[in-house]
């Protein structure tokens, strides 16, 4: 076909600019010429004009004033002006614009053309850019179409079909009738768009699909055909006999084999021929294959197609071909749910893919490692998983540590284990960590108190080498503040002894606390930890207090604060600075289905001063008489007696905050300051005399149980000491009787409360 | 269903355009845009897959062209090489050992190609050689038309 000379000359004018303010300058001038060649009339010109502009119009400039010579253009009778017409209308106009709506006319016109490639455009313009009225209007027509024409209209009004389906779905039952009958055409492009058109209908609709089901068999022989057929030069491609359409055929068995026996039994034969057949040396065999096997793993196939069609993927993972590996992967991570075991054999694979080059393959390897980490492979995985995070880019770091904390938390073979492995990723990635790992890591470190004196001592060396990663940061200096008299103690059984001094564990928390590298919050665990140490230690008293009474002026108002407030325990209280820095007990956690290897809950390891325990700790503790002697009391109640564990269970955490009891007396030198944070939840006042209040507020409530928390508190000058509370409930009617004692200014109070009426939530 | 189909230069220049949905001409700029970055800082020997959005955009380089397609979630990406491969061949029968000149002085000619291997987002033809006829024919339908056209009336 010749040339458009005029639209050649433009595109060389455009492209010999040397620079953009030359380019927009030819182009401008180009654009007026053809505004105003639109203006004349027809001399014969106007395809090469309309061309000009739609180069224009790629190159990224406005060209909306060629829409209306489009309707012109495709309302003439010149093909060459036809086609140049819907071409520009399929650039320039989309259904949005009103000027589509004027081109209905002649696409109706054109449909019913007695030339087929006029027909064509027709076709073509209406499936790429047909509005849900055009589509309503012309359906019929391609109706028509679809039943008596040549095979090039078929193919086209098929798809054009499709395309008025997707814009007017109730349109799908006028098409069914004419797309059963398309099955039994021989020519592939008409094929090829009658099965595009059944997977749109039966997607859409379920009872479509019902019906369709019946085309299984006839589907079945179309793919035979292609499968066994000897060479087909017109379809064939590298061996393969046209692979498009028997991606679709595979493609619409999926979908009518989903959950259904029948069907599924009727196609699995054809699965393994295909499967077992094809040719996967080259890209567009391993198309087939792929599409085989997703269509085997998503339809009710029998187990040993599955298995081989896991095979096929596992081969896939050992292809050189990088493309193809990234499909294995994805296809497994789909199901490694349903088909755990049969993924699992190719873990090794798997795993090895952690280090591909490629960042996507990359990615995919390390979901899938992550979904493969069970309690007998956990050891070797984690290596990997290490190994992985230490190398892995940058986009990829958070996602791994969060998969390894889980995949440690949930499987840990020890606790030793769970907490070096959890110091390796902080090590290697701590910037990449999300904030609960701090802690979540502190409590697992409370939880296991065999081996506070190992964890110190391998924190304190970590500390040592490194201050730049803050969450490790944290943790550390926690920890010395915590156990620091375990550090120096010196002999640890797990690690090699190395002798630390008061001065060396001194010297490394103010680095830390000096150093422009921490941010703030881990300054404030310095300091803290600092201040722990000054009970901990027993010779270098005086470096702390100066250490503190130096950030008392400092400008961040966080470390001024603490550092007023441990200056004062050194200063007025002295007295009480032992047992405000004593150890921490046990911090609670409600998080099911933790299975540390070897843990086991532990209770208060340390007692209070001031003997308050958690109700549940508490009821145990007591004789079993007391407890029912409570009971008896609430004497609506003609349920049998609850065993001390099941009262324990109604009556979950009652925390009373200790800032309110040992630190209640703390809190009287700061002023009186208010324990009691603000809570949402509506409270009631249950109990209060001389200056000791209790309120109750309901938080939670789920079908087993409801949370209730009581908070006490002092307003009185004085200290109180050994308080102690214990709550009962029956059964049954949400009642609660409450006793406590406690001794006041020299003088023990006991009391008795009931209450009747809970706060409504 | 295909989402669009774009071709550009290693410079980020579009050379062709097909969208399978209607998109404001902001939006699609704004595809054009993202697109040419993407697939333009991917590093040569890497997976010709990638994700953007509820998408997968399958790229490959030809010469100094890139073809870059966009397809739906349910579709099979290696099927999507092999579409970009159909075209590539067809263009190649068509101009006669194409290279990017062809497709940028004639880019009406590569959108009639393509949009009788293609429509509405999905594939129309299977065989290489009706596609071919029909360009032909077209062509020819063209010309003799236009012959008969500037043919002087007496």
């Amino acid at each position: 076909m010749s040339p458009s000379v005029p639209l050649q000359e433009m595109i060389r004018a455009i492209r010999s600019a040397r620079t953009q303010c030359e380019e927009r300058g030819v182009i401008q001038r180009e654009c007026a010429a053809i505004r105003a060649q639109f203006r004349q009339a027809d001399n014969g010109g106007r395809s090469h004009n309309l061309a000009k502009l739609l180069y224009v119009h790629m190159l990224g400039y406005p060209a909306h004033f060629g829409q209306m010579e489009c309707v012109r253009m495709i309302a003439s009778p010149r093909y060459s002006e036809k086609r140049v017409g819907y071409l520009g209308a399929m650039m320039l106009l989309d259904e949005k614009q009103d000027a589509s709506l004027l081109i209905t006319n002649s696409i109706k016109n054109d449909l019913s053309h007695s030339n087929q490639y006029v027909q064509s455009l027709a076709l073509c313009t209406l499936a790429c850019m047909g509005s849900a009225e055009m589509c309503r209007d012309l359906a019929p027509e391609i109706d028509r179409l679809l039943r008596a024409s040549n095979s090039y209209i078929k193919k086209k009004a098929a798809l054009c079909a499709v395309h008025i389906v997707r814009k007017v779905h109730e349109l799908g039952e006028l098409f069914a009738p004419a797309a059963r009958s398309l099955l039994a055409e021989k020519n592939h492009g008409v094929l090829h768009g009658a099965v595009v058109l059944i997977t749109e209908l039966c997607e859409r609709n379920p009872e479509t699909l019902e019906r369709f089901r019946k085309t299984v068999p006839d589907l079945v022989q179309i793919m035979k055909g292609l499968v066994i057929s000897g060479y087909s030069p017109e379809h064939d491609v590298a061996g393969v006999s046209d692979p498009f359409l028997q991606v679709r055929i595979l493609r619409l068995l999926r979908i009518l084999g989903r959950n259904n026996e029948a069907a599924s039994d009727a196609m699995n034969d054809l699965l393994a021929q295909v499967a077992t057949n094809t040719d996967s040396t080259k890209t567009v065999g391993n198309a087939v294959l792929y599409e085989t096997v997703l269509t085997v793993l998503d339809i009710k196939s029998e187990s040993g197609l599955r298995v081989l069609a896991v095979n096929i993927l596992g081969r896939f993972l050992l292809n050189n071909d990088r493309n193809i590996r990234y499909i294995a992967m994805t296809s497994l991570q789909r199901i490694v749910g349903t088909d755990h075991n049969a993924v699992q054999r190719h873990r090794g694979t798997i795993v090895d893919c952690l280090k591909d080059q490629d960042a996507s393959v990359k990615r995919r390897a390390l979901e899938l490692s992550l979904a493969l980490v069970s309690a007998t492979n956990i050891r070797s995985m984690m290596k990997e998983l290490l190994l992985f995070l230490s190398s892995c880019p940058l986009e990829l770091r958070s996602q791994a540590a969060s998969g390894i904390f889980n995949a440690a938390e949930r499987y840990a073979p020890s606790q030793r284990w769970h907490i070096d492995t959890i110091l390796h990723v902080l090590t290697t990635a701590g910037g990449d960590v999300r904030d609960e790992t701090v802690p979540n890591l502190i409590q697992l470190i409370t939880n296991t108190s065999e081996l506070h004196c190992y964890t110190v001592h391998k924190l304190y060396r970590a500390l040592l080498s490194d201050i730049s990663q803050q969450s490790l940061v944290q943790v550390a200096c926690w920890c010395i503040g915590e156990y620091g008299d375990l550090l120096l103690r010196g002999e640890c059984q797990e690690t090699e002894p190395v002798q630390v001094t008061e001065d060396d564990v001194l010297d490394a928390l103010e680095t830390v606390l000096q150093s422009h590298m921490s941010a703030p919050a881990t300054r404030g665990f310095a300091l803290t930890a600092t201040m722990k140490l000054s009970t901990r230690i027993t010779d270098n008293v005086d470096r702390i207090r100066s250490i503190v009474s130096i950030y008392g002026s400092c400008i961040d108002v966080e470390l001024q604060q603490r550092a007023v407030e441990y200056n004062a325990l050194f200063k007025k209280y002295d007295h009480m600075r032992a047992a405000v820095l004593e150890r921490m007990p046990v911090i609670e956690k409600n998080s099911p289905g933790h299975t540390n290897g070897e843990s086991t809950r532990e209770a208060v390891k340390e007692v209070q001063p001031a003997k308050v325990k958690q109700a549940e700790t508490l009821l145990p503790q007591q004789p079993a008489n007391q407890v029912c002697d409570l009971l008896d009391l609430l004497g609506g109640s003609e349920e049998p007696l609850q065993s001390n564990p099941a009262v324990g269970s109604t009556v979950p955490v009652l925390p009373i905050s200790t800032s309110s009891t040992a630190g209640g007396d703390l809190l009287d030198l700061l002023g009186g300051l208010e324990p009691t944070p603000l809570t949402p939840a509506p409270t009631v006042t249950v109990y209060e005399k001389s200056g000791v209040t209790l309120t109750l507020s309901r938080e939670k409530q789920s079908d087993s149980g409801l949370t209730v928390t009581l908070t006490a508190s002092n307003s009185t000058d004085s200290d109180i000491s050994s308080f102690t509370l214990q709550a009962a409930v029956p059964k049954v009617n949400l009642k609660m009787r409450i006793r406590i004692s406690y001794t006041s200014q020299g003088s023990a109070f006991q009391d008795t409360v009931q209450v009747d009426s809970f706060p409504e939530h | 269903m295909m989402r669009f189909l774009l071709l550009f230069s290693r410079q980020g220049k579009l050379r062709l355009q097909k969208w399978f949905t209607p998109i404001p001409e902001r939006e699609k700029k704004k595809i054009i845009r993202d697109m040419t970055t993407m697939v333009l800082a991917r590093q040569p020997r890497s997976c010709n897959f990638l994700h953007w959005k509820d998408l997968k955009i399958i790229y490959k380089r030809y010469a100094s062209l890139y073809f870059c397609l966009a397809i739906e979630n349910q579709e099979n990406e290696l099927l999507a090489l092999e579409v970009i491969h159909r075209y590539v061949e067809l263009l190649d029968k068509y101009f006669g050992n194409v290279c990017e000149l062809d497709i940028i002085f004639n880019f009406e000619k590569a959108y009639f190609i393509l949009d009788e291997f293609l429509l509405g987002g999905e594939i129309q033809e299977t065989s290489k050689q009706v596609v071919n006829r029909c360009i032909e024919s077209s062509d020819m339908l063209q010309e003799t038309m236009e012959e008969y056209m500037s043919k002087p009336a007496f």
